[in-house]
């Protein structure tokens, strides 16, 4: 009988996908079968991938040729535990905001309705492919499909310039980034010009490096991953083209696709480069540290929604690339278990992720359709309106706040664990300033809680900043149904960390040799060792529901429960308005304040006679105008000149034509 | 019902009827060294029955999460009194939230706070609750620091194994948490919206932080917030009291020791009320930009004090 595989299953998911863009693009006329059929069947397909990758976890990893590709070098496919959980996290997250897309897209303009569903299912196979490639030619070539269906993702609204603007920074850099790719590949296989196969995974696993290339090899993939994941400085195109796409887009973009990134740092370094320098480690963590707080930084002082949320992910990459860096000088210094400590936290802090961006992101699609708006000063009070997608939104702002019993605590609590266990290291100072660096995690982490209390308190709470809002209507079953997926994932991967641990640790040990130590029972999570450290999170949440419905009891039983309602005291000033809560740029600006030396902050500020005041503040990414500015210029100049031998006049062709002619000649002669 | 699980309910209780009293105390010494007639010492307790029996007059405009808050507030309060070792050491409890986790409560309480003081739409509600996060986020990686530095030394986030080593195992005097103490003090100040960060007795627009955020609360509601506040006191001033003077707490298992226990508690306690009384009385508020500054000041010292630890200790 024959047998199916995990594999086998993984990619026959990827075909339905394909069928599915194309099948989308045949029903152009039929716009209410795009959401009602293919949009739920790509659904489907995403739950059985993360079914898939949960069997592959378990698993031994499967190979498979598919025999397409270049001849002598067919496309190989493989699922070890890493892919199988970067499976699980792109089906988990991609079926809540699927769903949700069912929802949001009813309505929309027929012909893109077409196109998108074309791009964005061509889009999740691609990654899917990413995932599973096993050698180089095959990982480019699904890199670019997710890259180019992406881009034309972000594009959907191509009628406005500043999409167009931002697809195609995104473009740009997402190829800078692919060129880099291509050449750590050409590094990894050791030069071994005529034998294809020497592109395959497993040749580059196997072969000897000298310590030079190989650390070549890692930064070529550190630059080429990175601005995939957008690392400081290649992160200018995220706050650009995450809020231009289409909501769910969004949310798969920052929630999914940043993480397929992580996942080839993790392939290129850990499993084909076995990770042996430690100096690789510290410069990982030192740009993931920078990340972490520049992303912050910037997400506390926007005033698009969109946008801060693009800049938190920033952020939380920078988290994850510095539990990366943490788990590599962990190995490279032979501390096995101490690296899958960090190296659990990482991958626990990407699940989270996909979990509570994607329901943000989304949350902020329902805001966006039923007001218009994205801009936070257009906002408010919404929480009177769509209460639905306010209660299920705090439960995705909490999380990414870092507050326990959610998902986002548990992987900030590892991560500071690991921090802590520094002081083993072999290499002397490194243990000293290493804890320091744990700070700045703590720092990130609690500039993060000032963020969403912005971003939510903004948006939901407080009195409606323009008058339309109130009549801000609630959302459809379908859009409510993937916000709830999303948000119980955010829960149960708070509440649950023992568990997720357990399924997680095949491919820890996958990339370590060793899998976390819970050295406490399935309540408590207890790293290494039950006396150091330990967090019961469903005890926690049981003691807080406990004394919370006592404390109601109590108050109520011995007192009363009376109310009167009243307009707001607010010190007994009777004038107020809603254009005298905070801004999102008043908010904003005591981080503007205290940061000012990170970025360039652009005042128009109003003449006290002026009878119509205006107030505009821009704080501007100082390492655009530092770093791309002049790039920008210098390209723009070279076309300049370039653009000078340009006349359009035959004769001076000819004449060009002929001197390139007599110069090859000179050569050839010689 | 076993001993440590009726122990873990007894302590929490007793800080929570206790609370009140602390900052009665407080309140108490401060008038005297301000020269000023004392109120009673259980004026706290009257301020809260007073609310309790009032009818709670909520704005039209207030969102249930308004009303969710304080009750979300205390629980996050009493649960942190449970975490924190006061008279015993074996606290069934205690291993499901380690330091770390601690901070989480806390942050979870503040976000509650904030959140619901930006949810009437008025402008002293965002004011206090932007003040409050910034206040905050500055003041979370330095408790953090001096939680790591704590941590150091018995190789744990576990409070009671903190306490355990520093008071049971090693009798020794440890210079990185003399410096960790003194941030310690400057983030609790902050923390518990006291002088010099905030002034809890004011209501003057330029300098209010944590009082802006509850102006619109009233009766039951702002009982149980004010007797979260008094309780956030209390267990700072536990964990000061179990981080760098923990000489008296009851060892895990000793029943006997836990009058004496009980006693040590109430010394330290009124001591480091009066000295918090006394620091409020001889310092002036100071300008909300000048608090990075301070929390800066604290967060270094909790630096100096690891690397002291580093230097010195290992």
């Amino acid at each position: 009988m024959l047998e199916l595989l995990p594999l086998d299953w993984a990619w026959a998911i990827v075909l339905y996908w394909l069928i599915l863009a194309g099948t989308g693009l045949l029903m152009q006329s039929r716009p209410r079968l795009i959401t009602g059929l293919v949009f739920p069947l790509g659904a489907v397909g995403a739950l059985a991938i993360s079914a898939v990758g949960l069997m592959g976890l378990i698993q031994p990893a499967s190979h498979f040729i598919l025999p397409i590709g270049l001849p002598d070098l067919p496309f190989h496919l493989r699922l070890d535990a890493l892919s199988a959980f970067f499976l699980v996290l792109l089906g988990g997250a991609a079926f809540g905001v699927t769903i949700y897309a069912v929802g949001y897209l009813r309505g929309m303009e027929r012909g893109s309705l077409a196109l998108l569903a074309m791009w964005y299912h061509l889009f999740l196979a691609g990654m899917t492919m990413v995932l599973l490639a096993d050698d180089a030619y095959a990982f480019m070539v699904a890199w670019e499909v997710m890259a180019l269906s992406s881009y034309f993702l972000v594009t959907t609204d191509h009628d406005v310039p500043e999409i167009r603007r931002a697809g195609f920074l995104y473009l740009l850099i997402a190829h800078v980034g692919a060129v880099s790719l291509l050449l750590c590949f050409g590094v990894l296989q050791g030069g071994a010009v005529a034998n294809a196969s020497a592109y395959t995974f497993d040749y580059m696993r196997n072969a000897e490096m000298t310590p030079f290339w190989a650390s070549a090899a890692f930064l070529l993939a550190l630059f080429g991953f990175g601005a995939k994941a957008g690392l400081v400085p290649l992160h200018v195109w995220l706050p650009e083209a995450h809020p231009a796409a289409p909501s769910p887009v969004s949310a798969l973009m920052s929630g999914v696709m940043l993480k397929t990134a992580i996942y080839g740092l993790l392939r290129v370094t850990f499993d084909l480069l076995n990770a042996q320098q430690g100096w690789w480690g510290t410069l990982a963590l030192a740009l993931g540290l920078i990340t972490a707080l520049y992303g912050v930084i910037f997400a506390a002082v926007q005033s698009d929604m969109k946008r801060l949320l693009a800049w938190s992910s920033i952020e939380n990459i920078g988290i994850i690339i510095a539990g990366f860096g943490l788990a590599l000088i962990f190995y490279a210094d032979g501390k096995g278990a101490l690296a899958a400590l960090a190296m659990t936290a990482l991958l626990y802090h990407s699940l989270n992720h996909a979990f509570f961006k994607g329901l943000l992101f989304v949350g902020t699609g329902t805001v966006l359709h039923a007001t218009g708006a994205r801009n936070l000063g257009r906002l408010g009070g919404l929480i009177r309106y769509l209460p639905w997608t306010a209660w299920l939104t705090l439960i995705g702002a909490l999380s990414i706040a870092g507050l326990p019993p959610l998902n986002g605590f548990v992987s900030d609590w590892l991560l500071l664990q690991a921090f802590l266990l520094t002081p083993g290291l072999s290499q002397p100072y490194l243990n000293m300033v290493i804890p320091v660096a744990a700070a700045t995690v703590a720092l990130a982490s609690a500039l993060a809680a000032y963020v969403m209390v912005k971003f939510y308190g903004v948006i939901f709470l407080g009195q409606p900043r323009e008058p339309g809002l109130v009549h801000a209507r609630a959302t459809k079953w379908p859009e409510r149904f993937g916000m709830i997926w999303l948000a119980s994932g955010c829960v149960l991967l708070g509440v649950f960390p023992t568990q997720v641990i357990g399924w997680i640790s095949p491919a820890v040990l996958l990339l370590t040799g060793q899998s976390m130590v819970n050295d406490g029972n399935w309540l408590t999570l207890a790293p290494v060792d039950a006396d150091r450290a330990s967090y019961a999170p469903l005890v926690f949440l049981a003691v807080v529901l406990v004394v919370l419905l006592l404390t109601f009891i109590i108050v109520r039983k011995i007192y009363h429960g009376r109310v009167r309602r009243a307009d707001p005291w607010d010190c007994g000033y009777p004038e107020q308005t809603a254009r005298m809560q905070d801004s999102a740029e008043g908010f904003g600006q005591p981080v503007r304040q205290i940061f000012e030396s990170f970025m360039r902050v652009e005042r128009e500020t109003p003449d006290p006679f002026d009878r119509k005041p205006q107030y505009r503040g821009d704080s501007r990414d100082r390492l655009w105008l530092l770093l791309y500015a002049p790039i920008a210029r210098l390209t723009d100049w070279i076309s300049d000149q370039a653009g000078r031998v340009q006349h359009g006049r035959i004769q001076w062709y000819l004449i060009y034509s002929f001197a390139t002619l007599i110069f090859l000649l000179v050569f050839v002669t010689r | 019902m076993n001993a440590g699980t009726l122990l873990q309910i007894a302590q929490t209780l007793l800080a929570i009827a206790l609370a009140p009293l602390l900052l009665g105390w407080t309140n108490q010494c401060r008038a005297w060294m301000q020269g000023r007639g004392a109120p009673p010492i259980t004026q706290p307790y009257r301020t809260l029955r007073k609310l309790f029996h009032k009818d709670a007059v909520i704005a039209h405009t207030a969102s249930p999460l308004f009303r969710f808050a304080p009750y979300m507030i205390f629980a996050c309060m009493a649960l942190a009194a449970g975490i924190v070792p006061m008279i015993a050491n074996d606290l069934p409890f205690s291993p499901a939230a380690d330091a770390i986790a601690l901070v989480g409560v806390f942050a979870l309480a503040r976000v509650f706070q904030a959140l619901a003081a930006m949810d009437i739409g008025t402008s002293f509600g965002s004011l206090g609750a932007r003040r409050e996060m910034l206040v905050s986020f500055l003041a979370e990686p330095a408790l953090l620091m001096v939680f790591f530095t704590a941590s150091l030394i018995s190789q744990s986030t576990e409070l009671p194994h903190i306490v355990e080593t520093l008071a049971h195992k090693e009798f020794a005097i440890y210079p990185s948490l003399a410096f960790a103490a003194v941030a310690f003090w400057m983030i609790s100040v902050a923390e518990n919206a006291r002088i010099p960060v905030d002034n809890p007795t004011t209501h003057l627009e330029l300098t209010m932080i944590h009082e802006a955020m509850i102006l619109e609360y009233s009766a039951r509601h702002l009982a149980l917030i004010e007797w979260a506040v008094a309780l956030k006191l209390f267990t700072y001033s536990a964990l000061g009291i179990a981080l760098f003077l923990p000489w008296g707490i009851a060892p895990a298992g000793d029943y006997a020791a836990l009058p004496l226990a009980l006693l040590a508690l109430f010394v330290k306690l009124a001591g480091g009320g009066a000295v918090l009384a006394f620091m409020e009385t001889i310092s002036a508020k100071m300008r909300l930009f000048r608090v990075p500054e301070f929390l800066g000041t604290a967060f270094l010292l909790a630096v100096l004090g690891m690397l002291i630890h580093f230097l010195l200790e290992v």
